[in-house]
């Protein structure tokens, strides 16, 4: 489903990791965790194909990402929903317009798309702010709405990084809540965060693996936490 | 259904490029005032055909008999003159010009108020001719036997290089009609590159969530197409109004003419139509350049 193998990414001189090969099997889910500035971030841009790395491969969905034409790599992001640490919306849209619109992009619109809309709305309990502006809504409801656009078009991934690093312990717990839900659906899930608080209470939960990036190094960490 | 509405890919296809913002105002502007000039310029050049067509056909077989003589013996010579005329081969029709016409013919130059009876005026003689014309070095030598200041001038002569004027001006028209459009293209195209700088973040989430660079470019296409058709119909409107208020009589010297005539009144109806080819032509390339380089 996801693979690197032998990535590496320099930003300059500087060789932020090297040598980094991973397997994320679907309907796995995985952790992510590391200090700030180990990289997190950047392997999940590998991930969502926002950059390419400096060396080595990285497939999706089975296909090989480097060399993909631009209209491959939409047909692919159609697949993959990001949910990114700043939310990233267009704010003049409303939250409705926003968390539809990987369907419009796509042309997909119709009664299906609409009850999808209202049906995600009501899950990720933001029913009642469809018709707001993102910059109308609190930390946690960004991340909701977020995740409703990363998951309308059903994909096979979901990327997370820090979906709750903005927002207080029980909206974190909710938002967890929402990706193992995902992830019962048979959903790929790779999440990245600093809150090993929230790791070790999805664990009582759900089988997921940690994986741990820490100067340039990824291992698994499952029995360390 | 409000959301049903708002979910239609059109509807979204339309929004995602703010509505607002200095690219919209330097679109709407920029293609009113060139839609303005071109109202001008489309009624210059329709007004110079028009001048060609008319002094075409006005001119050709035409000639005018110029008397010049003492008061008391200019009309004798004149009746000299239209006999000579009547007799000779070529000439259809000669017949002297009244007072009103030749007031009417010097109102450009001097106003409609000019004293005629206190002048000493040359009288004119109009001749129509055939299509061969008369034997001019022995119609000359007639006239100059009847009246000694007669001079015979044949209309044909001014006819090229008048008709050749008025098709330079024509010409001259069609080039500030396309200096119109070239600035409008580079207009809409600087205006499209700042909006497309100014919405990276948008253009980063479109791509974010699978948007193919041609749904995106036809997204900025979209609005500034329909902003340069806002901005040129309304420029469209001000420049036919302001030419249906111009002054166009025969009091006006050169303005007489000028405007729209009959069917030349739809011709203002294809500015917003080019202004909008051009916006959707130039936000096109420059959306497609900066998409595939720049973002």
């Amino acid at each position: 489903m996801i693979e690197l193998d032998k990535v590496a990414v320099n930003f300059g001189d500087r060789k932020l990791f090297s040598d980094v090969s991973l397997t994320l099997p679907q309907g796995s889910f995985h952790f992510l965790i590391g200090p700030s500035g180990a990289g997190k971030t950047t392997l999940l841009r590998l991930c969502s194909m926002e950059m390419q790395p400096t060396e080595g491969e990285v497939s999706l969905l089975g296909q090989t990402v480097s060399g993909l034409q631009q209209s491959a790599v939409a047909a692919m992001r159609q697949r993959i929903g990001v949910v990114h640490q700043d939310s990233r919306f267009i704010d003049h849209l409303t939250v409705s317009e926003n968390v539809v619109l990987p369907a419009s992009v796509s042309g997909q619109s119709g009664p299906n798309i609409d009850f999808q809309l209202v049906e995600l709305l009501g899950w990720v309990g933001l029913a009642a702010q469809a018709e707001q502006y993102p910059l109308e809504l609190s930390g946690g409801e960004r991340q909701r709405a977020a995740l409703a656009r990363a998951v309308i078009l059903s994909p096979d991934v979901i990327l997370a990084d820090e979906p709750t690093g903005n927002v207080d312990w029980d909206m974190s717990v909710h938002i967890l809540d929402l990706l193992i839900e995902l992830n019962k659906l048979g959903k790929t899930i790779l999440c990245a965060t600093h809150d090993l608080n929230l790791v070790r209470h999805a664990k009582s939960r759900v089988s997921a693996k940690v994986l741990r990036l820490k100067r340039g190094v990824i291992e698994v960490a499952g029995a360390a936490l | 259904m409000k959301l049903a509405k708002l979910l239609s890919r059109d509807a979204t296809l339309n929004r995602v490029v703010p509505p607002s913002g200095f690219t919209a105002i330097l679109t709407i502007v920029s293609s009113g005032v060139m839609a303005f000039l071109a109202i001008f310029t489309i009624a210059m050049a329709l007004a110079a055909g028009d001048l060609a067509s008319n002094w075409e056909a006005e001119l050709a077989g035409t000639a005018t008999v110029r008397i010049t003589a003492s008061p008391d013996t200019i009309d004798a010579q004149t009746d000299g003159v239209l006999a000579a005329l009547a007799q000779t081969p070529g000439i259809i029709s000669a017949r002297r010009l009244e007072l009103t016409e030749q007031l009417e013919l010097l109102a450009p130059w001097f106003g409609t108020g000019l004293p005629l009876d206190q002048l000493s005026l040359p009288v004119l003689i109009d001749i129509t001719e055939t299509e061969e014309g008369p034997d001019r070095t022995g119609l000359e030598q007639r006239l100059a036997a009847e009246a000694p200041g007669a001079v015979y001038e044949s209309h044909g002569r001014w006819r090229a290089p008048l008709v050749e004027a008025a098709g330079r001006l024509r010409g001259l028209g069609m080039t500030f009609l396309i200096l119109i459009a070239l600035v409008t293209g580079v207009t809409i195209t600087l205006a499209a590159s700042s909006a497309l700088s100014a919405n990276a973040q948008v253009v980063d989430v479109l791509r974010l969530v699978g948007a193919k660079d041609n749904w995106i470019t036809s997204a900025f296409v979209l609005r500034f197409t329909l902003r340069a058709i806002i901005g040129a119909f309304a420029g469209m409107i001000l420049g036919v109004i302001t030419v249906a208020l111009m002054p166009g009589g025969v009091e006006t010297g050169i303005l007489s003419g000028f405007g729209f005539q009959g069917a030349e009144w739809l011709w203002p109806l294809f500015v917003p139509f080019v202004a909008g080819l051009i916006a959707a032509a130039a936000t096109y390339l420059t959306a497609a350049r900066t998409l595939r380089t720049a973002l």
